[in-house]
């Protein structure tokens, strides 16, 4: 399936056609799992066109912050920063493993690149304010965090907290994409997005699989105020 | 006297001032009192309203970002509300934070039930990590709170209202041996000091005095240990060290009594001194407990 030699495993060796042939190392070939499908095309954008962050500056201060929330389902995660040189490929098959680092949802301590463990919804999100609020109050004001959370995971509280003090504190560095695949039991009647907007984030909604049309709203000015992006795609996908 | 809510507010802004690195969070509670460090470091001072699940996911996020967080509210709602964000945002993150807790027990005895948390320490006790202080006076407060404002760790701070007349503690961390005696060894935690000082004036026992009560020190346990009778007098859930003196006394056969805040609901108002006796905290109920169980 993959489409690049092994070989050319590196920094920049893998393209977003790798993708599934990546996956499919963790899978075994067996029928992939809907939730890290739906993150798929985010991901790659984000760690492809957006994040100023790589395997060498991982660690620096300044680097972009991405944060995955909603953790379940993670491979397609893992695929993008196998693709992108911050986990070895060989650590793919080992996936769920009692041995392996790469779990169901994924642990900061055992992952290089992962900022956040995960897994338990609604927590990715206020633990991204905090670290924006931190960025800020540090004077790395060059620095963003984007995050990604899910539909259903909205349903969460905890999110609605750090969404309505997120704005009053003008928090700009701050950056919710959220994948809506209509997987929330009661739904978001209007547009998931203007839950954002109604607490006076900039907030946008886009094809969540087209991928200019994913940058360039992960990308667009926000001077002031945390934005949010509501990636769409078709319900269960 | 000032109480160690008072010196909290006033060291914290002298902390702020000092390291650039420093973070409050706080979530309504106290934020009068921090109103002026909020105006001088408005970056660094976060009141985020009445949200303590963000609070304690903010010092994490904060933390991640290279900050050293003190989140701050009433203990009912810093470590009971937003327990899953202390197990995760904190604690499996492996962000370092100083949880300061006011009210504790029954400090605020005239607001019921939701306001009171006794028991903060044996959640706390569910998760690895926490050093847990349990100041008996503003001092020994002071000098906890200076100590994790400038360490990485997860530290919890439980500030009372009730104090001990004069600071108790000799050695940060260690128990200190208020007295020594034979006939068994009763073990005061914070606050309840004094009246367990009173409790045993005259008794042949051991009395040692914890202002910190994670790490237990249970070295000095064993070395005054003569009679292995260990009474525990804990301004919180009672037995809540039980399982600790266990683990300081191994193949030791010992008996424990665990002293605190009864697990019954008491339904009652009224002021703290009528809830310390309601738990049988108070000195002559002290008294007779520990004088049955040693039979001194």
């Amino acid at each position: 399936m993959s489409t690049t030699s092994p070989a050319a495993a590196g920094t920049a060796g893998y393209g977003y056609a790798d993708l599934p042939g990546l996956i499919s190392l963790m899978t075994g070939d067996s029928k992939h799992d809907a939730a890290a499908e739906s993150t798929l095309d985010v991901l790659w954008v984000l760690y492809d066109r957006v994040l100023r962050v790589s395997p060498g500056t991982a660690g620096d201060d300044a680097r972009d912050r991405f944060l995955l929330s909603k953790g379940h389902g993670p491979m397609a995660y893992y695929a993008v920063l196998a693709a992108k040189g911050f986990l070895d490929p060989a650590e793919l098959p080992g996936y769920g493993g009692f041995a392996s680092p790469l779990g169901q949802h994924p642990d900061r301590s055992l992952v290089p690149g992962v900022e956040i463990s995960s897994g338990s919804l609604g927590h990715g999100l206020p633990l991204a304010t905090g670290t924006a609020l931190g960025l800020r109050a540090r004077g790395l004001t060059a620095a963003r965090v984007f995050v990604l959370i899910g539909d259903g995971e909205l349903d969460e509280g905890s999110n609605h907290e750090a969404i309505a003090f997120a704005r009053a504190a003008r928090l700009d560095a701050l950056h919710v994409v959220v994948v809506d695949n209509s997987s929330s039991t009661h739904g978001w009647p209007g547009g998931i997005e203007t839950r954002f907007a109604a607490e006076g984030w900039s907030a946008l909604r886009v094809p969540g699989r087209d991928h200019a049309a994913l940058e360039a709203a992960l990308t667009a000015p926000h001077p002031g105020r945390p934005h949010a992006v509501a990636a769409v795609i078709g319900p269960g996908e | 006297m000032e109480t160690m809510r008072e010196r909290f507010t006033s060291v914290t802004t002298e902390l702020l001032a000092a390291d650039p690195r420093l973070a409050l969070v706080l979530a309504d509670i106290t934020a009068d009192a921090f109103a002026p460090a909020r105006r001088r470091y408005p970056d660094r001072v976060l009141n985020l309203g009445i949200r303590e699940q963000l609070l304690v996911s903010v010092a994490g996020g904060l933390a991640l970002a290279g900050m050293r967080p003190i989140a701050h509210t009433i203990a009912s709602f810093a470590v009971e509300r937003p327990f899953e964000q202390i197990k995760l945002d904190l604690g499996h993150q492996g962000a370092g934070a100083v949880l300061v807790s006011v009210g504790g027990s029954y400090d605020y005895s005239e607001s019921g039930r939701t306001h009171q948390a006794p028991g903060d320490v044996a959640l706390l006790d569910t998760l690895p990590g926490w050093t847990v202080h349990v100041p008996g006076h503003p001092d020994e407060a002071e000098r906890q709170i200076r100590a994790a404002a400038a360490a990485d760790g997860l530290v919890y701070i439980r500030l009372s209202s009730r104090s001990t007349m004069v600071p108790l503690e000799r050695e940060p961390g260690r128990f200190s041996v208020l007295r020594l005696g034979t006939a068994g060894t009763v073990i005061a935690v914070g606050p309840l000091a004094d009246e367990v000082v009173a409790a045993t004036l005259g008794l042949d026992v051991t009395v040692l005095y914890a202002a910190t009560a994670r790490p237990f020190d249970g070295a000095t346990v064993r070395d005054t240990l003569r009679t292995p009778d260990v009474v525990l007098v804990e301004p919180y859930l009672a037995g809540t060290s039980s399982a600790e003196v266990a683990r300081a006394l191994p193949g030791i056969r010992h008996r424990v009594l665990g002293l605190g805040v009864g697990r019954t609901e008491l339904r009652r108002y009224g002021t703290p001194a009528e809830h310390e006796r309601a738990h049988g905290l108070d000195a002559a109920s002290l008294r007779a407990s520990i004088t049955g169980f040693l039979h001194v």
